[in-house]
């Protein structure tokens, strides 16, 4: 397992991954298989131009999968992602990379709970933040260790 | 100046297709519908996401961690198909487009666990768009394991247009 972070290292405005990933039409069609989304304008080129796409794009919920995964990335295995919100505001497609990045906006305790507030997004290769969202992190605490 | 705002809030306009009838929706319930989550389907989903994390794909690592097992990514729930609410909306043709999700995680989903998946219309709106009317709907779906806990909900925005 990879090295974990507590509460007390992290600072409000330090930043989250980054994460990069290339999606590929192979990703997208072995997403469809395992998530059961099958609508074609994430794998049927023509299907997808009839539909006044560009060609096929990312399914947005593959998109919130690579949030989630740079989130529970940094929540380590003794943090718990809490919250994950993502919007699909711009459209990704596949032979282009992504990148995952976040920020800390916001440390505070909650009941026994340390809990970060991160400002969370996904850029395209232009630097374009197609995909922009929050997430909620616990996070380990040294002084509860 | 009073004039020129009240045509161009969405309020001074009647509803197209989210009427008052249409809204009375808000509040319905889908049949609930339940799963057994396989432990090859959490790792073909993190393979498929590309999520190398042992948790997400290997018994032998994650049987060391805090969880004591493998356990699900966050999204995974993606995979159970929700049963949607019934909603009737007099649109003649649309296209659908996923407007995004909010997520809400309680308690970790393990590989055997029997979640029962729920959705609730929450909200139904429509807003003027550059193509016309757009109608925004919000389902909530719970997930729920074999003991009764809420593992995780998902609030997602679908958009009609």
């Amino acid at each position: 397992m990879a090295k974990q972070i507590y509460f007390e290292d992290v600072e409000v405005g330090a930043e989250i991954g980054p994460l990069e990933k290339n999606p590929t039409t192979q990703q997208l069609v072995r997403y469809a298989g395992a998530s059961g989304d099958f609508y074609q304008i994430h794998y049927d080129k023509d299907f997808a131009l009839g539909n006044g796409l560009p060609g096929v794009i990312l399914h947005g919920a593959l998109k919130n999968a690579f949030l989630g995964h740079l989130m529970t990335d940094f929540a380590g295995e003794h943090g718990w992602l809490r919250k994950l919100g993502v919007q699909y505001r711009g459209m990704d497609q596949p032979g282009t990379k992504v990148i995952a990045r976040g920020k800390v906006s916001k440390k505070y305790t909650e009941g026994a709970d340390h809990m970060v507030d991160c400002e969370i997004w996904l850029e395209n290769h232009k630097g374009e933040k197609t995909t922009p969202g929050s997430a909620t992190v616990i996070l380990p605490s040294r002084g509860a260790k | 100046m009073r004039k020129r705002l009240e045509l161009t809030t969405g309020k001074a306009m009647a509803n197209k297709y989210v009427t008052d009838e249409a809204k009375k929706q808000i509040g319905k319930v889908s049949e609930p519908r339940t799963y057994e989550v396989e432990r090859g389907a959490i790792r073909r989903f993190a393979e498929a996401i590309g999520d190398p994390n042992p948790l997400f794909n290997s018994e032998r690592e994650a049987r060391k961690s805090r969880f004591g097992g493998m356990i699900a990514t966050p999204t995974f729930c993606r995979s159970m198909g929700a049963p949607i609410p019934d909603i009737k909306l007099d649109m003649p043709t649309f296209r659908g487009l996923d407007g995004g999700s909010e997520w809400e995680y309680l308690a970790p989903i393990r590989a055997g666990d029997r979640i029962t998946v729920q959705s609730k219309l929450v909200d139904l709106r429509e807003a003027a768009g550059r193509l016309g009317p757009m109608v925004f709907s919000v389902v909530e779906t719970t997930y729920t394991n074999q003991f009764g806990e809420v593992c995780a909900i998902q609030r997602a925005t679908g958009i009609r247009y």
